[in-house]
């Protein structure tokens, strides 16, 4: 019965050093509560980290302006920017590429989370992102027209591209444009393996298919998939078949040993990348300083080398262009 | 809400793609819980009640592979799926039967060890009885599982939410694909991955009272074949405290 409440004191003692360790931690590291919770929030990339990022930020300015009163307020307000970018840009490499640049520059903590376009932008309209990075204009426009966004800042392209078997029993590779190829896959029957994800590159295939004035839904050789773009590619190495890529992905995917790329930069696979800051109106705790920064920055001159570099050293070729401004 | 009363009046649209979707998954589920039913029982009662050199080791890497990843086992049956694995020439990925493989990969064990610790609990007490009234081994086997039924048919349900959840070894070996692989969990992932958070949840949503409706059923038959008896009940309590002291 004595050991009991022994035991108890040295539980208490034990969790309260813990707690002041933590604390000690913190405090070390930066002035005040709000940089704990950003250091926290940082170190915890994951996709459901960011989409409680604005609670916690909320939580966190809460907890600066009542320290207010007894210390100094924290360095940069508001130092956390989210970006809700595509699979493209994020699995390419060039944000990761970018980031340190940027955050250094700028003095933000850049905070990406990657998912579909469809889903990328969804992610604006709910205010758990500050700035997206996005390649479907209809979408876009739409977004932009209901308030949510500021603008439209496209910056960069690149051209989509057909992957499909090493022997093409299609023929796609002596097509001239897009639409004459998928003509092809079509009258081949060969298997067309469809990202089906509402994603920017699912839009431009859908598009692409209308241009032929071809109907896939529901013939036996077209697969939807309802992946993205990295699975959507194994599974087309796996069934052999054809499907549209951004560049990017493919380069850096190992499905690129069994398929290669048979069209690619005709016109009408233009894939045009742009930038929208999230519209203090509609979600006024968002971030639109940083996202703002972030959008000068990448349209800023180093930036620009930085872009038209990315690419050369691995790929042997730039993965993205800048439009000329 | 509004999604809520779409889902609900999609699934019962016969030859709407939600109730595909729905059937599909519930027969992934059927033959996932019953094959891996099949080899985890035998398994697990052979475990559970021979003592054998390096049980103890057994009965941790079981417990270790309780709590395999689901991308771990999809990935494992990927490769031996693939068109470049040793059985690509089958060309089983992105199938049902793929899926299902994934599945009994990922449950057997589950069903394994869970039942090998229901049958260690009670085997001592029934070998007791069932020497002291000269029963064959054989009807002292099917002494055993006949005090364990419930626990077994508890294991079952397990093995059952673990298949219809599941999300990660059917995406991967699945494939997702419209109309042949696509089941509840896949499509809730593609909803959201569209950004249709309000009928990714109206689907889950619906998987949940699927899932409550059938293990329901399941319930009320398995009360209905015990109630005749309290015996049963008396003796898997009395089963469980004495189990519980050795």
């Amino acid at each position: 019965m004595r050991k009991t409440p022994v035991k108890i004191l040295l539980v208490t003692v034990l969790a309260a050093m813990f707690a002041l360790f933590l604390v000690a931690c913190s405090s070390g590291s930066g002035s005040s509560a709000a940089s704990s919770e950003a250091a926290s929030s940082e170190a915890a990339s994951s996709e459901a980290a960011s989409s409680e990022a604005a609670s916690s930020e909320a939580a966190s300015s809460e907890a600066a302006s009542s320290e207010a009163a007894s210390s100094e307020a924290a360095a940069p307000q508001n130092a956390v920017l989210r970006i809700s970018t595509t699979t493209s840009v994020n699995d390419s490499g060039l944000l990761p590429y970018l980031q340190p640049f940027f955050e250094e520059d700028t003095g933000y903590q850049m905070e990406v989370t990657s998912a579909g376009t469809g889903a990328a932008i969804e992610k604006g309209r709910t205010g758990d992102a500050d700035a997206l990075l996005v390649h479907a204009k209809a979408s876009e426009e739409e977004f932009v027209n209901e308030g949510f966004g500021v603008e439209r800042v496209p910056f960069m392209y690149n051209y989509f591209v057909i992957v499909g078997p090493e022997g093409d029993p299609a023929g796609v590779a002596n097509c001239a444009t897009a639409a004459d190829a998928f003509k092809a896959i079509a009258d081949a029957g060969q298997t067309f393996v469809s990202r089906g994800d509402d994603s920017g590159t699912n839009k431009k295939e859908l598009q692409i298919w209308e241009a032929a004035g071809i109907d896939p839904n529901g013939q036996e050789w077209y697969v939807n998939a309802g992946q993205g773009m990295g699975a959507t590619l194994t599974q087309t190495a796996e069934r052999q078949g054809y499907t549209l890529s951004d560049k990017g992905t493919f380069l850096s995917n190992d499905a690129k040993e069994s398929l290669k790329i048979l069209l690619g930069e005709s016109d009408d696979m233009k894939n045009t990348y742009t930038m929208i800051a999230i519209s203090p109106d509609k979600w006024p705790d968002t971030n639109i300083d940083g996202a703002n920064a972030f959008i000068a920055w990448m349209t800023g001159d180093k930036a620009s080398e930085l872009i038209a570099k990315y690419g050369e050293e691995e790929y042997g070729e730039p993965l993205f262009y800048l439009i000329e401004k | 809400m509004e999604e809520l009363i779409q889902a609900f009046s999609l699934l019962f649209t016969p030859g709407s793609e939600l109730s595909q979707i729905v059937l599909l998954t519930l027969k992934m589920s059927a033959f996932s819980t019953a094959i891996s039913t099949a080899i985890g029982v035998p398994l697990g009662v052979c475990v559970g009640l021979y003592r054998f050199r390096g049980k103890r080791l057994v009965m941790r890497i079981l417990n270790t592979l309780m709590g395999l990843p689901p991308v771990l086992a999809g990935l494992i049956v990927f490769f031996i799926l693939s068109r470049s694995g040793p059985l690509g020439t089958l060309k089983l990925l992105y199938t049902l039967p793929a899926m299902v493989t994934a599945q009994v990969v990922l449950i057997t064990p589950i069903v394994c060890g869970l039942s090998a610790t229901a049958i260690s609990g009670v085997a001592p007490l029934v070998h007791e009885t069932a020497h002291g009234m000269g029963l064959t081994r054989r009807r002292e086997l099917a002494c055993l599982l006949y005090e364990c039924r419930s626990q077994l048919l508890s294991i079952m349900f397990v093995a059952f939410g673990r298949s219809i959840g599941e999300v990660g070894a059917v995406m991967l070996v699945g494939g997702n694909v419209q109309y042949k692989t696509r089941v509840m969990t896949t499509a809730i992932m593609l909803e959201t991955n569209m950004g249709h958070f309000e009928y990714a949840v109206a689907l889950g949503i619906v998987l949940l009272v699927i899932s409550f409706i059938i293990n329901s059923i399941a319930l009320s038959l398995q009360e209905r074949t015990s109630a005749p008896e309290a015996q049963g009940a008396w003796s898997a309590s009395r089963g469980g405290k004495l189990g519980g002291g050795r």
